[in-house]
């Protein structure tokens, strides 16, 4: 009974999704929820890392830049089809990553997150002061839209909203099953001790490098979809505020939970495009709202409402089924 | 010889908080490790356990020497430990803790948790098989679905114990297993440990309760601001004189 709800919920979901841009016929929004549905991939590669394996980075807006600008530059100035390009460009954001990981991750907790702030800042200033290769400022303009597959092309808002629709999905499918796996569990024994992850014999250090990895490569895809979506980048996307602002809709949404970063990527954004009229004001509405939920509900929306109806159905004496790793 | 130290030593800056200790631990028996608060027991379990690096001296596991070995490395080879304090993930069930202890014996990588293999399916059935076994050998098969969070102290002790059991180890040390549990709790802990032990498990328990310890172990190593002091059977450490000046002070006239 309890599957059948959740997974008619799910399909129900997905088609409103598809259904979207074809009942409301509304650029604006369809072009809205784009580029929320691009913020959520880079959101569930942060996921995966500080949610699941217990590593907070701040680098992640640099390499969502990285994957961007490899994008930018192989499709305008080396002239490369969009696809090898992007293929390409999150490579090129995973080696990266690789070499920035091992370092990195001789660090561990605050050490962590300042170490990686770091490194994203140094990304950041790299893109914006190396005039020859990135344009610096002034950005990259004029990356084309994907290219055709076949006959079908990404021109219009709608073919673009259902291209990102579909590599969300798939990123929600690869990290659902990566989460239940034994990789996954793996990633949890290290977030919820290290030392114990070791003496059941987990090499922490292969193990935080493949989540690391793997994080940054999520981020590079949607850096690289953004690229081609906007079609102009500049160095400000792999700034410091556009960290906080990923990091935001994780902990809003529910750090280490499924459903948490497109809950809370969407929420906000959505939210932030109607408090436009605010302008700069807006951040007071929502530094109170930040603040209330991590005091009130540390494990975000998603989590603390599985909470919450994993609570009730306890107190109602349902046998409870075993929780696979976590719920959400 | 199972596990044997020789001349371990540890620095931590000028104080030595193992310093020269020689010990052995023989196949199948239950071997102990007392001394007061601070003698270096655990110290020395993490020597042995690849936590902390000797300064100098070297551990030997069936002949071989794994002073370098890392903490991970040294579980593979069959070498278990639980912590004084447990650390187990309050938010999931007995069960789901337990799985993951069986890990370091699977195979299936990345590859196989996004395609979801025949390989992980075996392999997570593996771990989930195992998970049960350990489970029931330490008598929670009743609590392996509740929450760790809202189990007693001493099933906590024992969930700590089937962790250690997942990884097929060949000798388990036990860091305080009764610390902070009641005597009636500490007599089913005990019969636990025997248990395993007539499993074919060689276990080295450091403990603090020396009626335990007494009934319990066949081989007694006393640690003393970090030096060995006495070693042998209970008998024999139950009346040394030095131990009992240990643990009594110095001006006791024993």
């Amino acid at each position: 009974m309890k599957i059948m709800n959740k997974r008619t919920g799910l399909i129900a979901l997905f088609v409103l999704a598809i259904l979207f841009p074809l009942i409301f016929q509304n650029d604006y929004y369809t072009h809205m929820l784009t580029l929320s549905f691009i913020w959520a991939i880079a959101v569930y590669g942060i996921n995966l890392l500080a949610g699941y394996t217990g590593y907070l980075s701040l680098a992640h807006a640099g390499f969502f830049a990285i994957g961007a600008y490899s994008l930018g530059l192989l499709t305008v100035k080396a002239e490369m089809n969009f696809w090898p390009a992007l293929v390409l460009a999150c490579l090129i954001t995973s080696v990266v990553g690789l070499l920035i990981g091992v370092i990195a991750l001789r660090t561990k907790e605050h050490f962590f997150a300042i170490y990686t702030l770091c490194v994203g800042y140094i990304i950041y200033l790299v893109i914006d002061k190396w005039d020859g290769l990135t344009g610096g400022v002034r950005g990259l303009i004029g990356i084309n839209a994907p290219s055709n597959i076949g006959p079908i092309t990404f021109e219009t808002a709608e073919s673009q909203y259902y291209l990102v629709l579909t590599f969300l999905v798939v990123v929600i499918f690869v990290i659902y099953r990566i989460v239940h796996s034994l990789t996954g569990r793996t990633f949890l024994a290290i977030r919820n001790s290290e030392e114990l992850a070791q003496t059941i014999g987990i090499s922490t250090m292969k193990n935080k490098l493949t989540a690391f990895v793997l994080s940054t490569f999520f981020a590079g895809l949607a850096g690289a979809l953004y690229a081609s979506f906007v079609r102009f980048i500049g160095p400000d996307i792999g700034s410091t505020a556009i960290m906080f602002d990923l990091l935001m809709y994780l902990l809003v949404g529910g750090i280490g939970t499924l459903s948490g970063p497109l809950v809370g990527t969407l929420m906000l954004v959505i939210l932030s495009q109607n408090l436009q009229f605010l302008q700069e004001y807006r951040m007071l509405i929502f530094g109170p709202i930040l603040t209330l939920i991590i005091i009130f509900y540390p494990r975000g929306i998603s989590g603390s409402f599985f909470d919450w109806k994993r609570k009730r159905r306890n107190q109602t004496g349902n046998v409870l089924k075993p929780i696979k790793v976590e719920e959400g | 010889m199972f596990i044997e130290t020789k001349n371990l030593t540890k620095k931590f800056g000028g104080l030595a908080a193992v310093n020269k200790v020689d010990f052995h631990i023989e196949k199948g028996k239950i071997n102990a490790i007392i001394g007061p608060n601070g003698a270096g027991k655990s110290t020395f379990f993490n020597l042995i356990s690849g936590f902390h690096r000797p300064s100098s001296g070297t551990v030997l596991f069936k002949g071989t020497d794994i002073t370098k070995l890392p903490a991970n490395k040294i579980a593979g080879l069959g070498i278990s430990r639980t912590f004084q304090t447990t650390s187990l993930f309050e938010q999931s069930t007995v069960l789901d803790n337990v799985i993951v202890g069986h890990r370091l014996r699977t195979k299936s990588n990345l590859f196989d948790a996004i395609l979801r293999t025949k390989r992980l399916k075996r392999e997570e059935k593996a771990c989930r098989d195992k998970a049960m076994e350990v489970i029931e050998i330490v008598g929670l098969t009743h609590a392996s679905d509740k929450m760790v969070a809202s189990i007693s102290q001493e099933e906590k002790k024992r969930t700590a114990i089937a962790l250690a059991l997942a990884t097929d180890p060949e000798i388990i040390f036990l860091d305080e297993p009764a610390a902070g549990i009641n005597s009636d709790e500490t007599q089913g802990l005990i019969n636990l440990i025997k248990q395993l032990n007539q499993r074919g498990l060689t276990i080295c328990l450091i403990e603090h309760k020396m009626s335990m310890i007494m009934n319990l172990a066949d081989h007694i190593m006393v640690l003393n601001y970090g030096e060995k002091i006495a070693e042998g059977t209970p008998k024999e450490i139950s009346s040394n004189d030095d131990v009992i000046k240990a643990y009594l002070g110095g001006s006791a006239s024993a």
